[in-house]
């Protein structure tokens, strides 16, 4: 390791800290949100900005900033201003921990997926920051289908992630990571043992608590367009609502990440050599096609599905998610001191 | 368990369409979404509308009366007319000449009109005629008050009148030209 001076390592840490969050966010909302999406609905979405429409996001972004930032005449400026940068914030601090490489990581906790699933809630509280101090009954109501939502489905999310945990014997992601790149399926050490093949029930259950924490349809009450309006950002305008925007696609990406991380292998693939230095260079591209995966069914969920009610959103998380991922629990606890 | 295969059969559909959409003419030849998509790129190719399209209304001011019958049963108040009287020579030789209306403007605000077509079917003389002729934005919002010679231009785009099927010879009126 080259030893730096601080003020460069944080300089560093911050650039790689915006591309990590902000450079697989444009083209999940290219790819799937504008061009999959249209061709799903036997249309072609845009076309004219760039070539195939490419730059419309950069076109979309430029319009929302010179839109005039619009406070409702009640709101609490204060809180109604910070609320989008707080749920932006939740993202950033959500990259800290995930790996792109053997040695090419932001922090190596040793409780990292501890920590990820901790600072995820934090966009619960911007949410309802946003609902309360809009000082609107759409955002309010919106803002506390969010909390409920969020907070049932953190449940499911961090069960799903203890049978990956007891499997590797680790929360540290870095090193969850390596037990599947070291990892063997009854000797054959191949292609290691991506845990999604050991803990498919999880992987399940954390896709399906994932797609209800992105609010990505159809899970997607908190913003249920045909009844309240855009639920908590029913308000915002401009450059706040573009933050929401970036946030939640950021989070997106970011989810991603950590699935790809716990259940697909992270930055490895097979047939290298998980300590070379090469997956320094070419870890981020892997784990960038991992998150594009990924987020390729999410988005196919998202655009096939009609969205919940609210009381068969909480029946799912209640009724079938938790009581399945402690079975999964259950089972992989006692297939671990088994073996 | 109904609900598994539903869903799967539901990601089917989507992933489908998306399917004949990218590839249209079969897995081997180059993608074509713009020839799979049902939609049509509307700046760069355009629907010829069905002729009896409710697109614009079209005067064909040497009916008008200015009688005003249409501007008084507009439930948007959008129709401004104004007329004087003028003398017509008579009809037959000897006669007293007579009063003619004469029509000095007939706008239609198009920014208020709600195309119900009520001044179209309350018309006594068939001087208003719908028009499914449909490009006629303008920047401005005040623009969109269009007055006779406008609207006179339209005329030109009405199409011709299509006889209803048999039985129904008594409806026929409404004969642009």
């Amino acid at each position: 390791m080259i030893a730096l001076a601080f003020w460069i390592e944080t300089i560093f840490r911050s650039l790689g800290g915006l591309a990590a969050v902000l450079l697989p966010a444009g083209p999940i909302v290219y790819i799937f949100l504008f061009k999959m999406m249209s061709f799903m609905q036997s249309r072609l979405g845009p076309t004219e900005a760039g070539p195939a429409g490419t730059m419309q996001l950069l076109a979309e972004v430029g319009k929302w900033i010179q839109k005039e930032d619009i406070f409702p005449r009640k709101a609490d400026r204060l809180v109604f201003a910070a609320a989008p940068f707080v749920v932006l914030a939740s993202s950033f601090l959500l990259v800290l921990v995930v790996p792109f490489g053997p040695d090419a990581w932001f922090v190596n906790l040793d409780t990292g997926i501890y920590f990820a699933l901790a600072v995820s809630s934090v966009s619960v509280i911007g949410i309802l920051m946003a609902g309360w101090a809009s000082a609107s009954k759409y955002s309010m109501l919106g803002g506390l289908r969010a909390a409920g939502q969020l907070i049932a489905y953190e449940l499911p999310l961090v069960l799903a992630v203890m049978g990956v945990v007891i499997q590797a014997g680790t929360l540290n992601l870095q090193d969850i990571v390596l037990a599947q790149a070291e990892g063997e399926i009854f000797g054959f050490g191949g292609i290691g043992n991506p845990f999604i093949l050991t803990q498919f029930l999880g992987f399940v259950i954390f896709m399906i608590a994932m797609q209800a924490e992105l609010t990505q349809p159809p899970f997607d009450m908190p913003v249920a367009e045909s009844e309240l309006v855009t639920g908590y950002m029913t308000e915002y305008s401009g450059i706040r609502f573009l933050l929401f925007f970036i946030g939640e696609f950021a989070t997106a990406g970011i989810f991603g990440m950590l699935a790809s991380a716990l259940f697909l292998g992270g930055w490895w693939v097979p047939g290298l050599d998980p300590d070379s230095n090469l997956f320094n260079i070419i870890g981020p591209g892997i784990m960038f096609a991992k998150v594009m995966g990924v987020m390729f069914l999410v988005f196919w969920f998202r655009f096939t599905y009609p969205r919940f009610r609210e009381d068969q959103l909480q029946q799912l998380a209640w009724k079938v998610l938790i009581p399945l991922s402690l079975v999964n629990i259950v089972i992989t606890g006692i297939l671990k001191v088994a073996f | 368990m109904g609900i598994v295969p539903g869903m799967i059969k539901g990601l089917g559909v989507t992933a489908k369409t998306a399917y004949e959409t990218i590839f249209p003419d079969g897995p081997l030849k180059p993608p074509s979404p713009s020839k799979g998509a049902v939609t049509v790129q509307y700046p760069h190719e355009k629907e010829t509308p069905s002729p009896r399209a409710r697109g614009v209304i079209a005067l064909q001011e040497e009916n008008c009366t200015a009688c005003m019958l249409c501007a008084r049963e507009c439930p948007d108040w959008c129709i401004y007319i104004e007329g004087h009287k003028e003398k017509a020579p008579p009809r037959r030789a000897g006669g007293k000449p007579r009063q003619k209306n004469k029509l000095d403007r007939f706008d239609i605000d198009y920014a208020l009109c709600m195309y119900c077509g009520i001044c179209v079917e309350v018309c006594p003389f068939d001087a208003l005629f719908w028009s499914p002729e449909y490009e006629y934005s303008e920047p401005r919002i005040a623009d969109l008050l269009h007055d006779k010679s406008r609207l006179a231009e339209w005329m030109e785009t009405v199409p011709d009148f299509e006889s209803y099927e048999s039985g129904s010879e008594a409806k026929v009126r409404k004969v642009p030209r």
